[in-house]
């Protein structure tokens, strides 16, 4: 019998098959990329919104402000792991970076819930004007998760489920961030509950969706 | 499409790497080769930045090296080891699919490593689901008349090595189709990756090889 195809024969034909390729760019360049669309979309919110409101009361309320800090660099970080993840040969512990900025993002917004006690005149969201909050950070997070899995759809992400929940959490901390501008409430336990049921959404959704899609890749 | 190792090859690709890839970058293949003071993963490092930019003798060179550490990945995450060589060829495809993702500026080794142990988990993930679909009746291979039959292990054999035989006579498209879909049990589209024909022709090839291997051992035409 002849033999079986070899490596040898498999090599030779993939060298006839070489074309130059055009290098991934990094995932720093890749992160400011997609932070250019997130900044641009803060600067039409600015517009139509002002910055008064949002200064007063993060001037007013130093934990809210925290947690937006918190957010805007959840989201750098997820997503800068979550182009790192679509090169072979980085390590999955990358994905524990994005967690400093989540705990700030979550402890600070933890602290609003005991602003009934503290500062009851404050202006605290009822439940029906959370739903809105939630429906903000989905409809902001659908886009610019669909941008990232575009973005990486050139990549070769190995772990596509862990990349795609780096995904669904970047673009749920920046879609906060960005409701931030235009955020008229005061943190409570009730929107705390619906910015952490959206963001589970978000993440769970691309979990589902994201790692089929990037699986393809 | 093959391309020397020089600086005009590389410009535009891999400015602003760190300086051990950047060393070899105006260097002959041979050159590159031939140093004596870098490590096999830098080695390999300029060999797969070289290829990027299409030359094809380092892209041979950098895969070649590469099957053992593909290898060695495979045995660590526990492929068999009649599987090893598959996990081998799927790891090769997928490097030459996503060659671009290689970044010059980091390891070489980690990146191939990497691919390979993923290759060799789905070689395990679909080796477990194969096996949990068929079925295992252990007493009735035992009760097998041919289990410790020495005459029919005889037979058998001469039976496999008549095949074998058979199959080695057909044209070489013919050979290959009943080697990847038959033998090697690939799916048509992988057996259309790896030889590069289109599926319509492994079909065709797969239907005559087989026609032909009928009229050999039966005369039915």
């Amino acid at each position: 019998m002849s033999e079986l195809p070899s490596h040898e024969a498999l090599i030779g034909r993939l060298g006839t098959e070489l074309v130059p390729v055009r290098r991934l760019l990094p995932p720093w360049l890749r992160t400011a990329g997609w932070l250019l669309l997130v900044v641009a979309i803060a600067g039409a919110l600015l517009m139509h919104y002002g910055d008064a409101g949002m200064l007063r009361r993060l001037g007013g309320a130093p934990d809210l402000a925290w947690a937006a800090l918190g957010a805007v660099i959840t989201a750098i970080s997820a997503a800068w792991v979550a182009f790192s993840l679509g090169v072979p040969g980085w390590r999955a512990g990358w994905a524990w970076v994005p967690l400093p900025g989540a705990l700030l993002w979550i402890g600070a917004s933890g602290l609003g819930c005991l602003r009934t006690w503290l500062a009851p005149d404050t202006s605290i969201a009822t439940l029906h004007q959370s739903a809105d909050c939630l429906v903000f950070i989905i409809s902001f997070s659908v886009p610019l998760s669909l941008l990232l899995i575009l973005m990486l759809r050139r990549a070769c992400p190995l772990r596509p489920v862990l990349t795609a929940v780096m995904i669904g959490l970047a673009s749920a901390a920046a879609s906060a961030s960005l409701l931030e501008i235009c955020h008229a409430y005061d943190s409570a336990a009730t929107d705390l509950l619906t910015h952490a049921l959206a963001v589970a959404l978000v993440i769970g959704v691309n979990a589902a969706m994201g790692g089929r899609l990037l699986s393809k890749a | 499409m093959s391309q020397a190792l020089t600086a005009t090859g590389f410009m535009g690709l891999d400015s602003g790497l760190p300086r051990r890839v950047s060393l070899f970058r105006t260097m002959p293949a041979e050159s590159v080769a031939a140093s004596s003071s870098e490590t096999p993963d830098q080695r390999r490092a300029a060999w797969m930045a070289a290829a990027q930019a299409g030359d094809r003798r380092a892209y041979e060179k950098v895969l070649a090296d590469s099957v053992t550490l593909i290898r060695a990945a495979a045995r660590r995450q526990g492929v068999a080891f009649d599987h090893v060589d598959d996990v081998v060829q799927e790891t090769l495809l997928t490097v030459h699919r996503v060659r671009h993702t290689y970044d010059p500026g980091r390891s070489y080794d980690a990146w191939v490593t990497a691919i390979a142990n993923r290759r060799a988990i789905d070689a395990l993930r679909s080796h477990g689901r194969r096996d949990r679909r068929e079925l295992h009746d252990e007493v009735a291979v035992d009760n097998h008349p041919d289990a410790d039959d020495a005459s029919a292990a005889t037979e058998s054999e001469q039976r496999a090595q008549r095949l074998h035989d058979a199959i080695g006579t057909l044209p070489p498209g013919q050979r290959e189709a009943v080697e990847q879909l038959g033998l090697r049990e690939r799916s048509l589209s992988e057996a259309a990756e790896l030889t590069g024909r289109n599926t319509g022709a492994l079909k065709v090839n797969l239907h005559r090889a087989l026609k032909a291997l009928r009229e050999r051992f039966h005369g039915d035409p």
